[in-house]
């Protein structure tokens, strides 16, 4: 076969490979029509990444692509890769061609050999698919049965120059030795191809934590470091981090589930703030999350709650008791329950899932209960770093967090010094317990919450079937009641509102009765009065009655007489009288009758 | 089935079995090359009962190539007598050529 001279494109193309993660690290993807090596031990993915860019390819870009299988057989490859959500099945042999170039086991070998023929049958059907892509798999299998390194990297170089000749994509994946620190043996393999990627796979506290690393990648620019991957039901995810804060600030307040602690905080949580709640087993952090859940419903907002070592099942049936209903919210879809185990998960893998869920389910508020489970298997470093990794991919998609970690006594500090996540969390709310009088009583404190003006105040939380609650505390000398030790404050209290009130009406009734008194009194008088009046005016007119008539009397003597004299002078003060009369019979209302009477 | 390389030749005796193989070669490449004359030399010398040899270029017929499974080349495939036998390489270590065929070198010289 001639080689042509390698023709170099213009300008770095690149081919994304659907690997969750590695497109972000490789800035792009694999770098297009170029060679790309993947190496890395037994069991380390190596397999699973060139297969899943495969698919991607498939059924993304619509470029079929070729599997070459030096080490499994291809139905076994096809059946393992069926278990991953990528519809394998469902790509016709015309997409994605399988070559099993696995020899079998009964071949002898007799003498040198080469790569030609098999390259010749590939290029026949790269034709016939029109192939983009190709994978050769575990190609150091084949190559060690030549036992002659040159004969070896003269087959590399063959596969390099058909591959350059072909215009092909192509990952190789080659086994390195399992101790990273020594020299791989296909080292001038990475010399040949444009991008060399190294899995590792090691045990970190008996878990394995497995990593990818881009060692090399011409002409282009990567995130340098290794990453932890891991396997999830849509294949291999690459958690690889933002590098730049990029948080809007809402200003959108989001209720935590109940009035009082929203008020605490100033009309609740900022939306797409995270929200720490540490306490003490028992503390009911659960309750707040769940009672925060069970408010994001309410309000229709998707919404994942994650558990770790409690069956969400369980947990709703335990919130149940506290009049928390998430059951209707998971079957109408809204909220999605995740519940993880811890004993042989390692943190980066949780924090894999977390994402493919959050891609999953586009949560807009979600409740990690509790973080702290995470950092009981593994390193707990690794643990810390993952817990903020965590928390910055939940902020950096706008989502309202609520997560609680568990604390090993009354010291809140302990918690910041073991996972260290209280500082990129917005508010922190302990919860403690107080015992006092025999009890043991339930204490929430708002330790801190950026950018809300937020209570100072220690309050009791106090659940019941009706959901939790907030009630003030009472600080008496110095101490802070709590419990029955409130209740009592407050009967006593109550009690003495009740006394007050009593006294109160008394006292009302009191001078009621003194003004009906009074008012009685001033009637009795009035009446008085007018029997006076009555009786002054009956005299009154008696006294003119008797004056009129002895005028008359007179005049009637003159007329008698016949004296005219003195006829126009005496009836005049007697007129006078009588209006003076009537004056006062008005006011007494029964006047004027007698004023006519004359 | 298409043959363009086929090069059969019966041996005159009639008793014996005929070994039918199959070389599968890429073109003029030094391996195959080398493989075909390795092979003739072998039918040669230690196959007088007879021998039926079909040469494949898998760069013409890869079709052909892919069916029968031939990952490398040359590559030559015992059809009869059973057991069937595949080897690999350039043929040039002839001990294990002969094994791998069921001839037994001492008693063919």
């Amino acid at each position: 076969m001639t080689a042509k001279k390698r023709v170099p494109t213009r300008f770095l193309s690149k081919v994304t490979t659907g690997v969750r993660g590695f497109d972000q690290l490789s800035r792009g993807g694999l770098p297009r029509n170029r060679t790309s090596l993947v190496m890395g031990g037994p069991g380390t993915g190596k397999t699973v990444f060139a297969l899943q860019t495969l698919v991607n390819a498939a059924s993304a870009q619509k470029q079929s692509g070729i599997f070459v299988a030096f080490e499994e057989a291809a139905e076994e490859i096809f059946a393992n890769a069926a278990t991953f959500g990528w519809g394998l099945p469902a790509l016709s042999r015309k997409t994605l061609f399988f070559f099993d170039a696995q020899l079998s086991p009964s071949v002898v070998q007799s003498g040198d050999f080469d790569l030609t023929g098999m390259l010749a049958v590939l290029e026949a059907k790269k034709r016939e698919l029109r192939a983009g892509w190709i994978v050769f798999d575990g190609i150091d299998v084949l190559l060690r049965l030549l036992q002659n390194p040159a004969g070896e990297m003269r087959e590399i170089y063959r596969i390099r120059d058909w591959l350059a000749h072909n215009d092909l994509t192509a990952i190789i994946t080659a086994k390195a030795d399992g101790d990273s620190s020594k020299p791989l043996s296909y080292g001038f393999m990475q010399f040949m191809v444009d991008c060399v990627i190294r899995f590792d796979r090691r045990l970190e506290q008996e878990i394995p934590v497995r990593r990818l690393e881009i060692t090399k990648y011409r002409g282009s620019d990567f995130a340098a470091g290794e990453f932890p991957l891991s396997f999830g039901p849509n294949g291999m995810e690459v958690a690889a981090p933002g590098t730049e804060i990029r948080h809007e600030a809402s200003t959108e307040r989001v209720s935590c589930g109940f009035e009082g602690l929203d008020s605490m905080l100033g009309g609740g949580l900022f939306r797409g703030s995270s929200t720490l709640v540490t306490g003490a087993p028992g503390t009911s952090k659960t309750t707040l999350a769940g009672q925060f859940a069970q408010s994001a419903c309410l309000r229709g907002e998707r919404t994942l709650f994650v558990s770790f070592d409690e069956g969400g099942e369980r947990i709703r049936r335990n919130l149940t008791s506290v009049g928390i209903h998430l059951e209707p919210h998971v079957r109408s879809g809204l909220l999605h329950m995740y519940s993880g185990r811890t004993d042989v998960t390692n943190p980066e893998e949780h924090l894999i899932r977390i994402a493919a869920l959050l891609l999953e389910h586009k949560p807009s508020c979600m409740v990690i209960d509790p973080l702290s489970a995470i950092g009981r298997t593994g390193a707990l470093s690794a643990a810390g770093a993952i817990g903020n990794r965590l928390i910055y991919k939940v902020q950096d998609q706008r989502i309202t967090s609520f997560i609680t970690s568990l604390v090993d006594g009354e010291d809140p500090q302990a918690e910041a010094t073991a996972l260290q996540i209280s500082t990129i969390a917005d508010t922190w709310i302990h919860l403690s317990y107080l015992v006092r009088g025999g009890e043991r009583n339930r204490a929430l404190t708002i330790v801190k919450s950026r950018g809300t003006q937020h209570s100072n105040q220690v309050r009791e939380l106090m659940l019941s079937a009706a959901g939790p609650k907030l009630a003030d505390v009472y600080s008496s000398g110095g101490e802070v009641l709590m419990g029955t030790l409130r209740w009592e404050k407050e009967a006593e209290e109550s009690a003495r509102k009740l006394q007050r009130r009593a006294e109160f009406t008394h006292k009302r009734r009191e001078l009621e009765f003194a003004e009906a008194d009074i008012a009685a009194r001033i009637a009795a008088l009035q009446l008085d009065l007018e029997r006076q009046r009555a009786e002054l005016a009956l005299y009154t007119r008696d006294s003119e009655a008797q004056h009129v008539s002895s005028g008359e009397l007179k005049n009637e003597v003159r007329r008698l007489r016949s004296a005219d004299a003195a006829t126009t002078a005496a009836p005049t003060p007697g007129k006078r009288r009588a209006g003076h009369v009537s004056a006062n019979s008005r006011k007494n209302g029964g006047g004027q009758e007698r004023r006519h009477d004359p | 089935m298409t043959r363009k390389r086929k090069k059969a030749v019966t041996a005159e005796v009639p008793i014996t079995t005929v070994v039918v193989m199959c070389l599968y070669v890429a073109g003029k490449a030094p391996n195959s090359v080398k493989a075909i004359a390795n092979l003739k030399a072998i039918c040669r010398r230690y196959m007088k009962d007879g021998y039926k040899l079909e040469i494949v270029d898998v760069c013409e017929h890869p079709r052909r190539a892919l069916a029968a499974g031939v990952v490398v080349t040359p590559s030559l495939a015992k059809v009869s007598p059973a057991p069937s036998a595949n080897l690999i390489g350039n043929l040039s270590d002839t001990g294990s050529v002969l094994a791998a065929l069921g001839l037994n070198a001492e008693t063919m010289q």
